[in-house]
């Protein structure tokens, strides 16, 4: 029996945007604390430690989410760990953000010249004093933006969980399309909900970065910007 | 914490054709994506390069779309929305189509970002060498600007050999949805998921190589940037 689209439904597809963003936010600050050592052992001076890391971003990045949030959907089980789709789905998205902040931060502490590496070190502070009171407050600065827009992919990604039986958005979507048989609606509805959820953050990127930047544009008046 | 699990590599072994067969699908879709979408693209930036304010408003909202909802709603959208109002797509044709639409999405603020690194001048060069507009633009402006942002525009084309994984939600037979099937035959999950992962690995290696060597052979002489 095939019932009528009705406002409840609706509601019930925006109640289910609440795990997508609690989702989101937690593996991203468990994400964001292991992407932080992450990031330092890639900058470390030992070679093993920084050839670990490179491998361990180069897999994350190198497979799809979905493959890996399969492997770890079906592979905890077979360690012991109780696995439902909840555990899952954040170690995936944990160790998934952890390698790409990773590789985003360390690229915000890469763009500080080298210099202020050697003036530090003249002026006698340690490795990690250094990277405390020079580099990383710098460093960050650079990499806030980076980070946002990472957070919108994070957002769209979540996406994949529902493959596993996670009840987000696009899950409790399919229960209303199954039930109504109205997928164009359904899947319009659930762009503008994932639109409204991304675009700001979007937008506040992009202002950070212009912010960031402003300094370095002096010179876009050069290009010509429109021809025809 | 006890392992009580036998590993079944070999099912994976015996039908490894299988997964090599499905692997060419995945180079395919991801191959004809790029391409299409980077036509597509050079068309947005083309088009975003002209004085008409409707286009512009257009393809920014396109963008926008594009990048701020999931791959997973578009390709349900194009195939089961477009399908239930009686336009229906082949689930190949409906991969290839979301992809090269989404990578559009990205491919033309690359490729804008690009065009717009060229000096000005070099614009007025042609002109007054008597080229038209639209020579200068795709004899003058796009190769040098591809050149620019070329590394982009690779790592894009990684990530949407990647997000090809995601076209086995609506069946087409690439690698994951390959390993769907197989898994539902065996019900070896971890080692065929594992396995396949693993083939990603190798394919996104491969062809970051393949782009390096292009860049060498196409956009540098003798090691030297032209």
């Amino acid at each position: 029996m095939i019932r009528e689209l009705s406002l409840s439904d609706f509601l019930y597809i925006i109640y289910a945007a609440k795990w997508t963003i609690l989702i989101s936010l937690i593996s991203f600050t468990f994400g964001g604390i292991t992407g932080f050592f992450i990031c330092l052992f890639r900058i470390s001076k030992i070679k093993i430690i920084r050839i670990f890391s490179q491998i361990y971003i180069g897999i994350f990045q190198g497979t799809p989410l979905l493959l890996q949030l399969f492997v770890i959907f079906f592979g905890l089980n077979i360690f012991g760990i109780d696995t439902d789709a909840w555990t899952a789905t954040l170690v995936t998205f944990t160790l998934f953000t952890s390698a790409f902040l990773g590789e985003i931060w360390r690229g915000c502490i890469n763009s500080i010249p080298v210099q202020q590496w050697e003036s530090s070190k003249s002026l006698g502070l340690n490795y990690f004093d250094q990277l405390k009171f020079i580099i990383l407050p710098q460093a960050f600065k650079i990499s806030i933006p980076p980070t946002v827009g990472f957070m919108v992919l994070t957002i769209k990604s979540t996406s994949l969980a529902s493959l596993i039986g996670f009840t987000e958005i696009i899950r409790a979507a399919w229960h209303i399309n199954n039930a109504t048989y109205k997928p164009m609606i359904v899947w319009i509805f659930v762009a503008i909900l994932y639109f409204i959820i991304c675009f700001p953050l979007t937008k506040y990127s992009r202002y950070l970065e212009q912010k960031l930047h402003v300094s370095y544009s002096r010179n876009s008046k050069n290009q010509s910007s429109t021809m025809f | 914490m006890e392992l009580r699990y036998n590993f079944h590599f070999e099912t994976v072994w015996r039908e490894l054709d299988r997964l090599l067969l499905a692997s060419l699908t995945t180079i395919e879709l991801s191959v004809v994506s790029f391409f299409f979408g980077t036509i597509l693209s050079i068309l947005f930036a083309l088009c975003l390069r002209t004085n008409k304010n409707i286009f512009n408003l257009i393809i920014f909202l396109y963008i926008e779309i594009i990048r701020n909802t999931p791959f997973l709603a578009q390709i349900f959208l194009l195939y089961f929305g477009f399908a239930s109002i009686g336009i229906r797509f082949d689930a190949n044709f409906a991969a290839a189509l979301s992809l090269s639409i989404y990578f559009a999405g990205y491919g033309t603020e690359i490729i804008r970002a690009g065009i717009d690194s060229i000096d000005k001048h070099q614009f007025e060069a042609g002109l007054s060498l008597g080229m038209t507009k639209y020579s200068i633009f795709f004899k003058i402006l796009l190769f040098q600007g591809i050149r620019n942002i070329y590394p982009a525009l690779s790592s894009q084309f990684i990530l949407l050999l990647l997000t090809t994984s995601i076209a086995s939600v609506i069946s087409v037979e690439e690698l994951t949805g390959e390993a769907n099937l197989f898994q539902s035959e065996t019900f070896r999950s971890f080692e065929i998921y594992f396995v396949v992962a693993g083939f990603y690995l190798i394919l996104s290696s491969f062809f970051k190589i393949i782009f390096k060597l292009f860049w060498y052979y196409y956009f540098t002489k003798q090691g030297k940037i032209i």
